[in-house]
């Protein structure tokens, strides 16, 4: 039975409307002003006060210099070469782990669970995790950033659980034709599980591509630094002055369109795939909600 | 063919023979030793598998905890682990007494609470608002826009903060006839907070609102059918039915981030702060990376890392028994 919309519920439909219309514009409007003024000429820049709604003196400038500098090119690459790597080491290692924590009738299995989960609540902290690090000599290097995150163990847990569901039968069945282990997590447990490992696969692969702080305290080589870190650099220790040389331009002003680009650079790739792989993401948060 | 079928059942008879030793296994008429010798042969592959996992675990999770001893060391890099000298409780009494002590106490605690109290409700009143929209597109776009930030690495994130708010930036610039100095906003001790704030729930607001509007979808339409030709309003509505529905599941979020209180995030403070600003915002684990990793005051820096570990977990230990005596969900 349908009810009449009484005027009291027009009025809440359009306040609802208007509110949510504001904080979408409130949200969006820094995001825009950075896109117009990276677009902008580097003076009318400087002389334009408050936020920016459309670029003024269309040019590419700014972009050009950022193709042109060296450090962003590098760290794109190292970027890369670590989600890359990274996140294939991260799935190899999840799905394994997950697949033997899965499994019942396992005499240590309770103990392999407890081993694994307690880490989730107690962690040695920054100091000793460094001094491990350096420990095994992995400081300095690349695999600094690849093998000492391997494993998530929250994204385990839920590999895991995603396993744990699938039912017995069928890797039992497969047992009795002879399937070994590694055969039935390849060949059975990966495709029912699909939905679960495209979530975790995005996970470990936007950490990857997020991660700067250990790249900090481990690198010291800048040919190695991933982009969040030469990002660090130009954005927030100011250093732009490299990018500025030799364009005739006085350095000051020039700088900020610079950073505007950088920020453009380093953040659009992700913006632009983002609506399509948003639903993963969203099954991602209902995935870990559920009790791992 | 005869050889392909004698195969087959060689196979089939090692896969029986499998399922009867794993019941016995688990029967319990073997002794413990007899057990664990069939168990391992039974699961060889499987802990074969595991080896790496176990492995991985050992060095960089347990190994830091093993590590943590240093907070009772006189540890240094030139003596090594094994050799530093043990010096007790020295470590965490310099550090009751140190001078920053309830200086960075204060702060993480400050720092989470006005989280709790201004990010905390945001996402829940978003939830509502985008679960009223009639328009599914027009709400999905919402929702759509509102996530945005969630996807900008921390790093940019603070690098648009910090482009916006210097001394020319363009909120610097808005709030002129505010009062607000044309200088660096974040060089400010007083605008620290409030721009921690108020840019945490810019990244937060839509992303941590999921988890609420999926419990809203739950709710049964009907109920809100029954209530309307009953004559109730958006308004009574809104208390007698969606809020009581979606009371679970805002104290289970909330005893979490009471959990969290003393993991206030480090990299957007380490970011955002500078000498100037310390006295808001320095915070537990900002101190500790500075004392230790800048400092190299590797045992005492420890120490405190170890107050912060152990604290955190008494927290996460103790919110989680009040979870589940609340509402039967915990975390383990």
């Amino acid at each position: 039975m349908k009810v009449k919309t009484t005027v009291g519920e027009h009025v809440f439909d359009v306040v609802d409307i208007v509110l949510t219309a504001s904080l979408a514009f409130v949200i969006l409007v820094p995001l825009l002003s950075i896109l117009w003024s990276s677009l902008s000429d580097p003076v009318e820049e400087m002389a334009h006060k408050g936020l920016m709604f459309w670029p003024k003196g269309f040019t590419f400038s700014a972009y050009s210099m950022v193709f042109k500098n060296k450090n962003i090119l590098t760290g794109y690459r190292n970027t890369l070469f670590i989600v890359l790597v990274g996140t294939s080491l991260n799935l190899l290692m999840t799905l394994v782990g997950a697949y033997v924590l899965s499994r019942k009738h396992v005499f240590w299995g309770r103990f392999m669970t407890l081993f694994v989960v307690f880490t989730m609540y107690f962690q040695g902290g920054t100091i000793p995790f460094y001094l491990t690090v350096k420990a095994v000599h992995l400081d300095g290097t690349i695999w600094s950033l690849i093998i000492p995150a391997a494993v998530n163990t929250f994204n385990l847990i839920v590999m895991r659980t995603s396993m744990a569901a699938v039912p017995d039968s069928l890797p039992e069945s497969a047992m009795m034709d002879g399937a070994s282990h590694t055969r039935i997590l390849f060949s059975i447990m990966v495709p029912l599980t699909q939905a679960t490992l495209a979530v975790i696969t995005l996970y470990y692969a936007v950490s990857h591509w997020n991660s700067w702080f250990n790249a900090m305290i481990f690198l010291r080589d800048k040919s190695l630094y991933p982009l969040q870190l030469i990002l660090r650099e130009i954005l927030i220790q100011d250093e732009t002055a490299s990018m500025s040389a030799g364009t005739g331009n006085d350095f000051s002003l020039v700088s900020d369109t610079i950073k505007y680009a950088t920020i453009m650079v380093a953040t659009l790739p992700i913006l632009c795939v983002y609506p399509f792989l948003q639903r993963y993401f969203v099954k991602g948060v209902m995935v870990g909600a559920v009790k791992g | 063919m005869t050889i392909h079928m004698q195969k087959g059942f060689f196979m089939r008879n090692k896969a029986e023979k499998q399922k009867e030793d794993e019941a016995r296994l688990m029967s319990g008429n073997l002794s413990t030793g007899q057990k664990l010798r069939k168990d391992f042969s039974v699961n060889k592959e499987l802990y074969l598998l595991f080896i790496p996992i176990f492995v991985y675990y050992a060095i960089f999770h347990y190994g830091p905890m093993i590590g943590l001893t240093i907070a009772f060391k006189n540890y240094s890099p030139a003596r090594g682990f094994f050799a530093s000298k043990w010096v007790g409780l020295k470590h965490f009494k310099a550090f009751f007494s140190d001078y920053y002590f309830s200086r960075i106490l204060g702060n993480t605690i400050r720092i989470s609470l006005y989280t709790l109290v201004f990010s905390f409700p945001m996402p829940i009143i978003l939830a509502l608002l985008i679960n009223s929209l009639k328009s599914r597109w027009y709400s999905k776009m919402v929702q759509t826009i509102t996530y945005l930030p969630h996807f900008i690495s921390i790093v940019v994130i603070c690098g648009i903060i910090v482009q916006l708010t210097n001394a020319d930036g363009a909120i610097t610039q808005i709030l002129a006839p505010l009062g607000v100095k044309q200088a660096t906003m974040l060089n400010n001790p007083k605008l620290f907070l409030p721009i921690y704030i108020i840019s945490g729930v810019w990244q937060t607001i839509g992303w941590n609102s999921i988890i609420y509007l999926s419990a809203l979808t739950a709710i049964d339409e009907e109920l809100y059918e029954a209530a309307r030709i009953d004559g109730a309003g958006k308004m009574r509505q809104l208390f007698s039915i969606t809020l009581p529905c979606l009371l679970p599941t805002i104290v289970i979020m909330l005893i979490l981030q009471v959990g969290k209180m003393f993991n206030v995030g480090y990299e957007k403070i380490i970011l955002l702060y500078n000498p100037l600003t310390y006295e808001v915002a320095d915070v537990i684990s900002t101190y500790v990376y500075r004392k230790g990793l800048l400092e190299f005051n590797w045992s005492y820096s420890a120490a405190v890392g170890m107050f912060n570990s152990v604290v955190s977990f008494l927290l996460v230990f103790f919110t989680n028994k009040l979870s589940k005596h609340v509402s039967g969900n915990s975390l383990w």
